[in-house]
């Protein structure tokens, strides 16, 4: 594995989009190579290398290459969207659709992440250190076909729409979820550690959500039918079992319903 | 001799209403006269006549005034800002005709700006849930003709609509509703007892912000399953009531409001709302239709879906493409980020409007105000740039709230020399073209980013 | 003025039959003349190319409300799209594409006319906005009239002269093109969440059958001498066994012949006839295109278009109500639905079509028998029925798959059920490879002559318009391997329209005014018809009469078909 090291030197008056910030378009480049990489303010083109000092080199391919990326990256969007493999590291805080569309690697964010991060998910590792904006995980808009695979970690509280049409893959939040998870979700699995505001599982098919904290505003369409014990992220304890959304509809296998499961600790 | 025009169109709500009858002075520069109007309708016919139009463009001085230049170099100012801009942001639309829309996304695509309209604030959470779940509606003619049930969930169209409810809903007689209102059922639906709420068979008040649960409950007992004895502050007996009505209409219509749109989850309340109308075709008719709120405000998602394929919030700063994705591009989004650098606030009024914060940032940079009148916007522009009031100085097409276009007539003359949105916006067109040419300034090429999916050639 | 010769290219024009000669095209002010009346012409090379007429669509669904809906609502069909600027504006959007790279896309295939298969009157303002907008190709669009309250009510008792009044009215409303029937009855029914299952089944409450619309429709279409015939898509789309309504609907032309000024011979178009051709029930159904194709080709007063699934995914959307509400619960993806007050409905759904499935092979497969089994492929059209069973973009990859067995075979083994739909399908056995000339047939000669626009378009006589498409096809020698068919069809070496050459390689170069054609019929007085048509609009409708008719300043650049219907 090859290291880049990016360092965001000035500030952009708008926004920054970098979307090829990934170890697909690194790989087999060299420093100068990549500091010619276009990338957006507004509807100006620049030369990445007008905003970051490129050091260090690429691997041959993006399995072997890693992107660090320092410096004061609040305006910066769209980092390793559509990577495949290899690792990106963001110092800071980031804005918005990081690891968006993302298939394989690894994206850690040791600050904040702004909205859409691993929107559209298929596959990789997208791991933010703090909190997470609107939509983490989310489908894009239309898009009934939603996160497909991979495993988003964050490490703090996150805003609303988490894993609106979820269709694969695993979310693991630390802390707290503002309004709707795994709404219209049909498949795939949310974890929050903290509580969860409410709109839990709303016009949910199938999958699963566990909520280790409360719930201030359960749905009506979720019925309890037991209690069972879990293992969930290492820790085993008692939680109380949910079917639903029984407001929505549900597919049958073997003659019977498949619901949607939510498990809220006891 | 004063003229009488016949079966104008009203340039207020999405009523839309296109029986009035304007009479106007003998030199076709006064109303004397409006017939059939609800009390705002008249007075926008009444104010067009009014003193203390202008009729110049006014460019801002170094010394805080105004001062009147003519159209041409306002077209060139106004050009040369979109030019300089990396990321303008053209805004509003909420009383512009489809042409004049048109114009402006033509300017848009050239100048690679982003282009918004009013929906942003208001319907826009509809477009959201359209996007995710559609939208099973019909024309306002279907609702009067056939429908015996008619739900209003957080609409107040007594206020808001004046005539939505005598033209299309609860009171006409239409032609399997020969009984008019003694046929139809009412559910209003609103934590407020609102003047609708006044004429409804059946009140439902919900519990503010709760009215995504609400649904989840109605959706839940329509399947048959059990719900909890109160959900969003509504007993479960008055649930299973109405979703029996519900259930047994002939032919249903919810309209709805921005008590869906502008509470809690907003475009999710809309979502479910559509989820609900889906689930009620098992069982009989319904259908489902967003009260929008200006007269066109139908007009720019429509004619901006047949131009690029969304209906706002499109970011063309690429140029050869249009991207969506409201929550980034929405423009009260961009202007409290701090993330455009020119504002075209047309036919609105993001001075009242929008945020405070929003507007300190948009204020950093240009601010042109298109409109006909003066408003908040105006007086912080830069430059204010007047226009002929469609519907009543200039015809044109409008969408109403149902997407039916309405041909509306012109029944005054603009005030001499004031020309029409879609004729400043060629004229912008047109100048961007001129000065790009003069300094040799090549559109920029869209990076290779994404997957290429014309079908054509591959 | 401008003058332009096409030298030294295979000529395929079936109205004047001529079968891949050498003939030079010449041109000047935008019409076809004879070669000896140019003076100083510029020349085409066309040595080494196949030259045909513009294309002329006579089924595909490209402007208008329902259109506009799907294109509205799949902004995730657009989320990565990137297209180079060519054209003067952007391109959008790839099953429901923008008006802008609908018009581009025609073009490069060599297309220069599309009539847009439904459009709902009430809205015909919207769809002369688009019409504006859509660059290049000229367009008509015919109003739906099979749930129309009017002609329901005129048609049950057996008003011909009073429907053919009101129908003349409702096209000069609408600057109309024809008479649109979808889904008989069945979309008014849907006012009440109903459908009419077959065409002996009467509509609620107007207790007319379908049966009695669409012989009605055929005597008022004859009676008014349109250019068109009727344009039916007729009851229970979609679903198994309905090639038994199918073959009744065809029957019900019996004894009609054609009556007009335009060349037009078949009193019914029977619209992508693909859907409407299934044996068998639920998802085990088979293919009845043997039994429906052996009647198309003994019965010399009906056209058929194919419909071809493409195996896409892509966006459907019919004014048959009731047909896109049962296809919101196979699939459970959005769904749009516009119910047009006293005149039709509308549904709009995404489709997945894949060859992972065996239905979709199926219906694939009885897509290409259908043009395969026809015996007349002046009277057998190509379409997709864009966009339902596939975007018209595909125009050239349906061609190739007519073209080739083998490409029919590299397709069929890329399913992943192939040999149970070879069990439920004919397509295997079927080792027909249309020719050139035949395409020409399907895709402009044919297609003019049945829309009756056959003076003006689909061939390369002096006097019709100078649409022409030059394409990458060497007549004499054609390449071995199909993609180069798909290839070369998909963007042409030269589209002409009206003399301007709009494509080159491919590319649009230039974007020369395009036209909005509509029929204007001359009727008796009928004081009743307009008694009747005041009083739907006092009444029921929701809007005034005066301002449903389309203004003049809302057509643009018309050119208008006169009929006398009034001697």
């Amino acid at each position: 594995m090859k290291t880049v090291t990016l360092t965001l030197n000035k500030q952009p008056e708008l926004y920054l989009e970098c979307n090829d910030i990934t170890p697909d378009a690194f790989a087999g480049k060299t420093p100068a190579e990549i500091a010619a990489i276009e990338i957006w303010e507004g509807k100006q083109k620049i030369p990445l290398g007008d905003f970051f000092t490129v050091e260090g080199s690429a691997g041959a391919t993006p399995a072997e290459t890693k992107i660090v990326v320092a410096g004061d990256c609040t305006r910066v969007k769209r980092i390793g969207q559509q990577m495949t493999d290899g690792e990106i590291v963001i110092e800071s805080d980031v804005d918005m659709y990081i690891g968006g569309w993302m298939k394989g690697g690894t994206i850690h964010v040791k600050g904040n992440a702004d909205s859409f991060c691993g929107i559209g998910m298929e596959g990789g590792e997208l791991i933010i250190d703090g909190d997470a904006g609107h939509h983490v995980g989310a489908a894009p808009r239309g898009e009934w076909r939603g996160m497909k695979g991979g495993v988003i970690r964050i490490g703090g509280n996150v805003g609303n729409d988490t894993a609106t049409f979820i269709n694969g893959g695993t979310i693991v939040i630390g802390g707290d979820a503002d309004i709707h998870i795994s709404t219209h979700g049909e498949g795939g699995t949310v974890i929050v550690k903290g509580n969860a505001k409410g709109r839990v599982g709303g016009q949910m098919v199938k999958g699963e959500i566990y909520v280790f904290g409360t719930i201030e505003n359960p749905l009506p369409g979720f019925k309890k039918i037991e209690t069972v014990e879990r293992d969930v992220e290492g820790v085993q304890a008692q939680f109380d079992h949910f079917i639903g959304d029984l407001g929505e509809r549900h597919p049958k296998s073997k003659g019977q319903p498949v619901y949607a499961h939510l498990y809220v600790k006891a | 001799m004063p003229k009488k025009i016949e079966n104008v169109g009203c340039p207020y709500c999405g009523v839309c209403c296109d029986d009035l009858v304007v009479t106007v002075s003998d030199d076709g520069r006064k109303v004397l006269e409006v017939e059939n109007a609800c009390a705002i309708g008249n007075e926008i016919f009444q104010h067009a006549s009014s003193e203390g139009r202008i009729s110049l463009p006014r460019l801002r001085q170094p010394d805080g005034t105004y001062k009147d230049i003519s159209y041409d170099e306002a077209v060139d100012y106004a050009a040369r800002v979109l030019i300089k801009a990396k990321k303008p942001l053209i805004f509003g639309f909420g009383s512009t005709n489809c042409e004049g829309m048109a114009a402006a996304a033509k300017v848009a695509e050239k100048a690679g700006a982003v282009l918004d309209n009013c929906a942003s604030i208001c319907h826009g959470s509809s477009f959201l849930a359209i996007f995710d779940n559609g939208y099973p509606s019909c024309t306002l003619g279907e609702t009067k003709n056939r429908a015996d049930v008619i739900v209003y969930w957080g609409s107040n169209p007594a206020h808001a609509h004046p005539r939505h409810m005598s033209r299309y809903s609860i009171f006409p007689r239409g032609f399997f509703t020969g009984k008019g209102h003694k046929g139809r059922k009412i559910i209003v639906i609103d934590p407020r007892y609102t003047d609708t709420a006044r004429v409804a068979d059946i009140y439902v008040q919900v519990k503010q912000g709760q009215d995504y649960d609400l649904f989840n409950a109605f959706r839940t007992v329509i399947r048959g399953e059990d719900i909890p004895d109160e959900v969003a502050g509504v007993k479960k007996e008055q649930i299973l009531q109405v979703a029996e009505i519900l259930k047994k209409a002939r032919f249903g219509t919810i309209f709805y409001g921005m008590g869906l749109c502008h509470s809690d989850g907003r475009n999710h309340n809309v979502d479910i709302a559509i989820s609900m109308t889906r689930d009620l075709n098992d069982f009989t008719k319904w259908t489902i239709m967003a009260m929008r709120g200006h007269y066109n405000i139908a007009g720019p998602g429509v004619v901006w879906a047949w131009t690029t394929g969304y209906p706002y919030c499109i970011d063309m700063s690429k140029k050869d493409r249009a991207y969506m994705n409201p929550g980034e591009t929405s423009s009260v989004d961009l202007a409290m980020r701090d993330e455009v650098d020119a504002f075209f606030n047309v036919g609105t009024d993001a001075g009242a409007h929008f945020p405070i914060e929003a507007v300190k940032h948009l204020k950093k940079h240009p601010w042109i105000t298109i409109d006909p009148n003066i408003c908040m916007a105006s007086e912080i522009s830069d430059l204010h740039i007047p226009v002929g009031i469609v519907g009543v100085e200039v015809p044109g097409i409008v969408y109403r709230m149902d997407n039916v276009p309405i041909q509306y007539r012109q029944v005054l003359n603009p005030p001499d020399g004031v020309i029409s949105d879609e004729e400043l916006f060629e004229r912008i067109h047109q100048r961007i073209s001129e000065i790009e040419a003069e300094e040799g300034i090549t559109q920029t090429s869209a990076a290779a980013a994404g997957t290429q999916t014309s079908f054509v050639g591959e | 003025m401008s003058e332009i010769i096409i030298k030294n290219g295979f000529v395929f024009d079936p109205l004047q039959g001529i079968r891949g000669d050498k003939v030079d095209i010449a041109i000047k002010d935008g019409k076809i003349v004879e070669t000896t009346a140019l003076t100083n012409p510029k020349t085409i090379d066309a040595a080494g190319m196949t030259v045909m007429a513009g294309g002329v669509d006579i089924h595909s669904h490209v402007v208008g409300p329902k259109v506009n809906t799907g294109r509205l609502f799949r902004p995730e069909e657009k989320l990565f799209q990137n297209i180079k600027k060519t054209g003067s504006r952007m391109e959008m959007g790839t099953s429901i594409p923008s008006v802008y790279k609908t018009g581009y896309d025609y073009a490069r295939m060599g297309y220069s006319y599309v009539n847009e298969a439904a459009m709902p009157p009430l809205h015909s303002p919207h769809v002369h906005e688009e019409i504006r907008d859509t660059p290049i190709i000229d367009i008509s669009a015919m109003p739906v009239f099979g749930n129309n309250w009017f002609s329901l009510e005129y048609l049950k008792n057996n008003e011909i002269e009073n429907n053919a009044a009101y129908t003349a009215w409702l096209l000069r409303a609408t600057r109309g093109f024809g008479i649109k029937i979808v889904n008989p009855g069945g979309s008014e029914a849907w006012g009440w969440g109903l459908n009419c299952a077959n065409i002996h089944e009467p509509v609620p409450y107007f207790d007319v059958t379908p049966a009695q619309i669409i012989t009605g429709s055929i005597e008022t279409n004859e009676y008014l001498g349109l250019p068109h015939s009727i344009h039916i898509h007729p009851n229970n789309l979609g679903n198994p066994g309905n090639y038994v309504d199918t073959l009744e609907t065809l029957k019900l032309a019996e004894g009609y012949t054609a009556k007009n000024a335009f060349g037009r011979t078949q009193v019914m178009h029977l619209t992508h006839l693909q859907f409407h051709a299934y044996g068998g029930e639920g998802f085990n159904f088979e293919s009845k295109v043997p039994e429906i194709m052996d009647y198309v080709n003994s019965h010399d007063n009906i056209t058929v278009d194919i419909g071809q699934v493409t195996l896409d995914e892509t966006t459907t959307m019919t004014a048959d109500g009731p047909f896109e509400h049962h296809l919101r619960a196979v699939n459970n993806l959005k769904w749009a639905n516009v119910d047009v007050e006293l005149e039709t409905a509308a549904g709009v759904v995404p489709f997945v079509y894949s060859a992972n499935n065996k239905a979709n092979a199926v219906q694939w497969a009885i897509g290409l028998e259908i043009g395969l089994l026809a015996k007349d492929p002046m009277r057998t059209y190509i379409t997709t029925d864009h966009p339902n069973a596939g975007p018209f973009t595909r125009y050239p990859r349906v061609i190739k798959w007519l073209m080739s067995q083998a490409a029919r075979e590299a397709q069929m083994d890329a399913f992943k059920h192939r040999d149970k739909v070879i069990d439920v399908t004919n397509i295997a056995g079927i080792d027909r490879e249309l020719t050139l000339y035949e395409i020409a047939q399907m895709t402009r000669a044919g297609t003019a002559k049945a829309l009756g626009i056959a003076d003006m378009y689909g061939g390369l006589a002096p006097g019709m318009d100078a649409d022409v498409a030059i394409y990458n096809l060497n007549a004499e020698s054609m390449p071995s391997d199909a993609e180069e068919i798909e290839k070369a069809f998909s963007r042409c070496a030269y589209m002409l329209k009206d003399g301007i050459v709009a494509v080159k390689d491919g590319e649009i170069v230039a974007e020369p005014a395009k036209r909005t054609i509509w029929v204007d019929v001359k009727v008796p007085e009928n004081a009743q018809v307009n008694r009747d048509i005041y009083e739907h609009f006092l009444k029921h409708y929701s809007l005034k009469l005066e301002n449903y008719s389309l203004f003049e300043e809302h057509l643009h650049n018309p050119r208008v078909i006169e009929v006398n219907a009034a001697e």
